[in-house]
C-alpha cells in the first residue's frame, strides 16, 4: 500500500494542524494509532470533519439510543437520509428536520436558502417527491438591533429557495427570545411521499458499480462548513463568510425531477445528496452502510473553479450535488436523463471490497489549463471507513444538575391593573400576533392541495396525491413543528416532554392522527456539563412523550454549541410531526364558525402557574418561574378525545392553549373570522385573573360545537376521563370574560395583525 | 377539451394546472415538454406558473428561447386559446405575444395571499364572468404589471384588461393592499387584440375546487370549454 501524498503545497498535519481543524488532541493521538503513520493533509481534513460533532454526532450517540423509534407504522427509522412512515395503500410520508443555525446568523439569506435546499434533498434521496415544507426559528429579543435584519434576510431566503422550487411552505413557528441575540435558530423540515417498496436508500451496494457524480459544479464554497457548525460563535465568527453556501434553487428544481425519473428506471443501487461535508461524508457514509469500500477519482470532480486541491474537494458544501451508485452497465440511462434535465453526470469513481475510503488525485492537475496534461494521479487519501464512522469518537460526557432549577412560581410580578388593555398589549406582541408578514412570503399552496393555510389552524393540513398505476388516490397530512424552550430552560425533561406534546396536540386539533416524529435539538456547548445534563434531561422527556403519544421519532438532527462568547441559547429541542387525517371532511381550523356555537373547555383547567410564560417574561424580562409540568396520562388522554370528536364531526373549531395562555388562545379563534364570545374561565383554583388567563400550562384544548352535539362531545369525553367543560357562547364583536374584561375583536384583530411591524416596518 | 400544460425547466405549477383541467374540468391534459416542437394538437394551451430557468436574467426571459415556443407562437396566431398564469404571464409578454411587462412587487417581497379582481371584459376565458368580482390567490414578486401610457390607452380601447384587482366588494382598490403589487391601473391580467392568449398574476388553477375552500377560478374554464364548444 502506498502511502497517501501531500498536495505540493500543504502542510504536513501535525498536533497543532489537527487542533486548528477542530479535533481534539486524544483524536489526533487515535488517528495517528490507528493508520500507523501521520496523515495526509487531505486525510486531516477527511478525518476532522467525520468526526466534526456535527456528523458524528460524538456527544449526542450515547443518549440519542433512548429515543423510541419503531412502532407498526414506522417504514424507515433514524440512519438514512430521512425517516418515513406509512399512510397507507403503499404509500408512504418521507422526512426529516435539520438545522442551519451559524450560516443563518452569518448570512441569512443564503444561510436559510440553503438550509431549505439541504432538508429537500434528504427527502427527495429518498426516492419521494417533497409536498409541504415548515420552518421553526428563533431571534434575538425584536428590539435588537440585528433582529430586523437576520429575520427580513433569512424569510426571503426560505420563501426564495422554497417558492422557487415548488414546495409549499405551510407552516412553522417563530420566537423572540433574548437568549438568541447572538445565535439565531433556523430549523427547517421537509415531508415528502414515495411508493414505500421504491424507497431509495444511501447505500454503496455492489462491488464494481460505478459512482456518478451529478448536479452542480464544485467550488469553493462551504469549506469546513460542518465544522462551523461544530463550534461555538466568537466575535472573528463574521469573518467565516466563505464557510457560508450559496443555494440556486432552480438547479434543485432539474436535480429534484432528475432524480426522482432516475429512480424510476431502477438504474441506481444506491445514492445520497451532498450535504454536510459534501463529498466526503455522502461516499463514507453510503460506504459505510453497505459494508464496502469506495475508490474515488478526483480529476474526474466537476469543478467551476480553478486549481481545486483534493482537500478542497472533499471538504467543499458546493449546494445541489447528488452522488449516485448505478448498477453496471445502466450508468447510459441516468446520463440520458440528466442531459434531458440540462444537468452535469460524470463517473467519478467505484464500489470496492476494501472497506477503504480511497482519494486519486493528479497534483497540479487543473483541467481549466489549456494543457492540462494526462492525468497520472496518485493516492491522497487512504483511510479505513469504520475509522470515520463506527470508530469515529464517542463521548458519554459529565453532566451537573442545574443548581438553581426553580421550584416557585416567582409571585413578585404584579397583576396588571387593566385586563383589558393587557389583552391588547399580549396579542399585539411580537411572540403572540400574526405571523402572516412571514408566510404570505412563502408560497403556501402550491401543487394545489392545502387545505389548511398557515394561521388557519393548529397545524397545516395538505392533500397529497399518491399515483400507482394510473389511479389516484388523495391523503391528507397534518404537520406542525413546535417548541418553547423557555420551558425547557425550566425543567428540561418536562419542557421537551411538552414540544412533543403541543406538537401532536396541535395535529390531533386539525383532525389528523399523529404518525411519527423528526427532530432538531438546539443546545449549547456539550464540553459543558449543565448544557449536557440538560440535553440528556430532555431526550428522556422526549422519549417519555413520544412513548406516551404515540410518535416514534423516525430521523433527527442534533446542533449543539448553539452558544456565543459563553452565553448559550435556551435549550430548544424542536420537534416537527406528521399526522395523516382519515377524510377531509375531518379538518379543522381554529377559528370560531357559527354564531350561536358553544364554546368548551377540554382538559384540566389551569391552576395558574405562569412559569416560563410569555406574559412573565415580559414583565420580569427573564425566564423566570416554576415550570407548569404535564401529565403524560392526562395528555394522552385529552388527544385520543379530540381526535374522536374531530372524526365524528362534533367541533366546529379547535385550538389549543399554548404560547399566552387561553387569553390569547380564545382571542385568536374570535380573531380568526371576527366572531366575539362570551365566556367564563373554567371553574379552577383561586388564583388571580391574570394568571388564569396567561397561564401556559400544557393539556388544554377550547373547542366550539354546535348545541346538538354537547352531549355527544360530553360523553365521548366522559368516557375517556377528559374534563369537558362549557365556557359560554359565540356571539357579537366582543371578546367577554365574564367578571373579567370585555374586549372589541375588531381591535384585538388590529393588534394582532400588526404585531412584527415594529421589527419589519409597515406590513402592507 | 384537450389541453397542453407547457413544462419549462423550473415550472412548479404545472401539476397544479394539470390537476385543475384533467382531473377537475374533466379535459384531456398532457404535458408539452419544452425541448418539444410540437404541442401535439390541444384545443387549448396552459402556460403555467413557476420559476421558469429560476427567473434569471429576469422573469421569463430566458423561456422565450426554448423549442416549444414557436409551437406557442403559432398556435396562439392561428386564434388557439392561451392562458398564462403567474410565470406564464411572464413569458407570454417576454415572448411578445401580449404587451406590457411584469416587474418587481412594489414592496420588493414575494406575497402569497386571496386577492380579488373584478372580471373588466370579456373574451374566451372570461366570457362567462364579465363583471363579477373573483376571490384568487396570487403568489409572486414579480408581478407588478407595467406599460406605457400609449400601450395602456390601447389596452383601455380594445377592452383588452381583463382583470383589475379590486376589494372585497368589487371596488377600485385605491393602492395596497387590494392591489398587491403596485400594477399600473390595477391591471392583473390583460388579453392580446384577438381575446384568444390571456396573461394573468393571479391563479385560477389553484382556486377551482371547493376543497381547497374556493372555486372562482373555475369561471374561466368553464368559459374556455364554452367558447370551445361555440367554436
Amino acid at each position: 500500500m502506498t502511502t497517501p501524498e501531500n498536495f505540493p503545497g500543504e502542510q504536513d498535519a501535525s498536533l497543532e494542524l489537527a487542533r486548528e481543524f477542530g479535533l481534539a488532541e486524544r483524536e489526533w493521538q487515535h488517528v495517528l494509532e490507528t493508520l500507523g503513520r501521520a496523515p495526509s493533509y487531505a486525510e486531516l481534513g477527511v478525518v476532522s470533519v467525520m468526526w466534526s460533532e456535527h456528523c458524528s454526532y460524538k456527544s449526542s450517540r450515547v443518549h440519542l439510543s433512548r429515543l423510541p423509534t419503531e412502532g407498526p407504522q414506522v417504514v424507515q427509522g433514524p440512519g438514512e437520509n430521512a425517516g418515513a412512515v406509512d399512510i397507507g395503500d403503499g404509500f408512504c410520508a418521507v422526512f426529516k428536520m435539520e438545522s442551519h443555525n451559524h450560516p443563518s446568523y452569518i448570512e441569512p439569506y443564503q444561510g436559510a436558502a440553503t438550509g431549505v435546499g439541504g432538508i429537500l434533498r434528504d427527502v427527495f434521496t429518498m426516492g419521494a417527491r417533497p409536498v409541504a415544507s415548515l420552518n421553526s426559528l428563533r431571534f434575538g429579543r425584536p428590539d435588537h438591533p440585528k433582529t430586523p435584519h437576520l429575520l427580513k434576510g433569512v424569510v426571503a431566503g426560505i420563501g426564495g429557495y422554497g417558492n422557487c422550487i415548488g414546495v409549499p411552505t405551510v407552516g412553522g413557528e417563530v420566537q423572540f427570545d433574548a437568549s438568541y441575540d447572538g445565535n439565531i435558530l433556523v430549523n427547517a423540515f421537509t415531508v415528502g411521499i414515495a411508493k414505500t417498496e421504491e424507497l431509495f436508500f444511501g447505500v454503496a451496494e455492489g462491488i464494481g458499480n460505478p459512482i456518478l457524480y451529478v448536479g452542480a459544479k464544485t467550488g469553493r464554497d462551504g469549506i469546513h462548513g460542518a465544522t462551523m457548525a461544530s463550534a461555538e460563535f466568537g466575535e472573528e465568527t463574521e469573518s467565516k463568510l466563505p464557510t457560508v453556501q450559496v443555494g440556486d434553487p432552480f438547479m434543485e428544481k432539474l436535480l429534484l425531477e432528475a432524480c426522482l425519473e432516475i429512480f424510476a428506471t431502477d438504474c441506481l443501487s444506491g445514492v445520497q445528496d451532498m450535504g454536510a461535508a459534501g463529498l466526503t461524508s455522502s461516499s463514507v457514509e453510503m460506504a459505510a452502510r453497505a459494508g464496502n469500500g469506495i475508490e474515488l477519482d478526483l480529476d474526474a470532480i466537476p469543478r467551476r473553479t480553478r486549481a481545486l486541491s483534493p482537500y478542497e474537494m472533499l471538504l467543499s458544501e458546493s449546494q445541489e450535488r447528488m452522488l449516485m451508485v448505478a448498477k453496471k452497465g445502466r450508468e447510459q440511462e441516468v446520463f440520458d436523463i440528466c442531459a434531458k434535465w440540462d444537468l452535469d453526470a460524470s463517473i467519478v469513481g467505484r464500489v470496492t471490497d476494501t472497506g477503504r475510503f480511497v482519494c486519486k488525485a493528479t497534483p497540479n492537475y487543473d483541467p481549466f489549463e489549456d494543457d492540462p496534461g494526462s492525468p497520472n494521479p496518485v493516492v491522497v487519501v487512504d483511510l479505513p471507513v469504520d475509522l470515520l464512522t463506527d470508530e469515529a469518537p464517542k463521548y458519554d460526557r459529565p453532566q451537573k444538575t442545574r443548581p438553581d432549577a426553580p421550584t416557585e412560581d416567582a409571585p413578585d410580578e404584579p397583576p396588571p391593573a387593566d385586563l383589558r388593555g393587557e389583552m391588547i398589549r399580549m396579542i399585539g406582541s411580537p411572540n403572540i400576533g400574526s405571523r402572516s408578514w412571514i408566510w404570505r412570503q412563502y408560497d403556501h399552496i402550491v401543487q394545489d392541495g392545502t387545505v389548511i393555510r398557515p394561521g388557519d389552524g393548529d397545524a397545516g393540513v395538505v392533500r397529497v396525491f399518491c399515483e400507482d398505476e394510473g389511479e389516484t388516490k388523495e391523503k391528507f397530512l397534518a404537520v406542525s413543528a413546535d417548541c418553547n424552550g423557555r420551558h425547557v430552560e425550566l425543567d428540561p425533561y418536562a419542557g421537551a416532554a411538552m414540544a412533543v406534546a403541543e406538537c401532536t396536540r396541535n395535529v390531533v386539533c386539525v383532525g389528523a392522527k399523529p404518525l411519527g416524529l423528526t427532530d432538531c435539538l438546539n443546545f449549547g456547548n456539550p464540553e459543558v456539563p449543565q448544557q449536557m445534563w440538560r440535553f440528556s434531561q430532555a431526550i428522556d422527556g422526549l422519549a417519555a412523550a413520544c412513548n406516551a403519544l404515540g410518535a416514534p421519532v423516525v430521523s433527527g438532527n442534533v446542533s449543539f454549541y448553539n452558544e456565543t462568547d459563553g452565553n448559550s441559547i435556551l435549550p430548544t429541542p424542536t420537534v416537527a410531526v406528521v399526522g395523516q387525517l382519515q377524510a377531509p371532511e375531518h379538518r379543522l381550523g381554529l377559528g370560531f364558525r357559527n354564531s350561536g356555537d358553544v364554546i368548551a373547555h377540554l382538559g384540566v383547567p389551569s391552576r395558574g402557574v405562569l412559569g416560563g410564560s410569555e406574559w412573565l417574561v415580559q414583565q420580569s424580562g427573564r425566564v423566570t418561574g416554576a415550570s407548569p409540568g404535564i401529565d403524560l396520562d392526562a395528555e394522552a388522554a385529552l388527544q385520543h378525545a379530540m381526535l374522536e370528536l374531530a372524526q365524528k364531526q362534533l367541533v366546529q373549531s379547535a385550538h389549543d392553549v399554548s404560547d399566552g395562555g387561553i387569553a390569547m388562545c380564545l382571542a385568536e379563534s374570535c380573531i380568526a373570522h371576527g366572531l366575539g364570545a362570551v365566556v367564563s374561565l373554567p371553574a379552577s383554583t383561586d388564583a388571580p385573573a391574570h394568571s388564569l388567563l396567561f397561564s401556559e400550562e400544557p393539556s388544554r384544548i377550547v373547542v366550539s360545537l354546535r348545541s346538538a352535539d354537547v352531549d355527544e362531545a360530553l360523553a365521548i369525553c366522559k368516557r375517556l376521563g377528559v374534563p369537558f367543560e362549557t365556557l359560554g357562547t359565540v356571539t357579537g364583536h366582543d371578546l367577554e370574560i365574564e367578571g373579567i374584561c370585555s374586549v372589541p375583536v375588531g381591535d384585538l384583530a388590529d393588534a394582532h395583525a400588526t404585531a412584527l411591524d415594529a421589527i419589519v416596518g409597515e406590513s402592507h | 377539451m384537450r389541453v397542453a400544460v407547457v413544462q419549462f425547466p423550473g415550472s412548479n405549477a404545472d401539476w397544479d394546472a394539470l390537476h385543475a383541467v384533467r382531473d377537475v374540468v374533466g379535459a384531456e391534459a398532457w404535458y408539452a415538454f419544452h425541448k418539444d416542437t410540437s404541442l401535439g394538437s390541444p384545443d387549448a394551451v396552459v402556460v403555467p406558473g413557476g420559476f421558469s430557468y429560476g427567473d434569471y436574467l429576469r422573469a421569463g426571459a430566458i423561456a422565450r428561447f426554448s423549442p416549444i415556443v414557436d409551437a406557442i407562437r403559432e398556435f396562439a396566431a392561428s386564434g388557439g386559446p392561451v392562458l398564462g398564469i403567474c410565470n406564464g404571464f411572464q413569458i407570454l409578454t417576454e415572448m411578445g405575444l401580449l404587451p406590457g411587462a411584469l416587474t418587481r412587487n412594489a414592496h420588493l417581497r414575494f406575497e402569497c395571499r386571496d386577492i380579488f379582481v373584478r372580471v373588466e371584459n370579456g373574451g374566451t376565458f372570461t366570457n362567462t364572468s364579465q363583471g363579477q368580482v373573483l376571490r384568487l390567490p396570487i403568489a409572486h414578486a414579480d408581478g407588478r404589471y407595467q406599460c406605457s401610457g400609449d400601450t395602456l390607452t390601447a389596452l383601455e380601447k380594445n377592452d383588452q384588461i381583463a382583470f383589475r384587482y379590486c376589494t372585497r366588494n368589487g371596488d377600485a382598490p385605491n393602492g395596497s393592499p387590494a392591489n398587491p403589487n403596485g400594477a399600473v391601473d390595477d391591471i392583473a391580467g390583460v388579453y392580446n387584440e384577438g381575446k384568444n392568449v390571456l396573461g394573468m398574476m393571479p391563479h385560477p388553477e389553484r382556486a377551482s375546487e371547493a376543497i381547497l375552500g374556493n372555486d372562482d377560478g373555475l369561471n374561466l374554464f368553464e368559459s374556455l370549454r364554452r367558447h370551445l364548444e361555440q367554436r
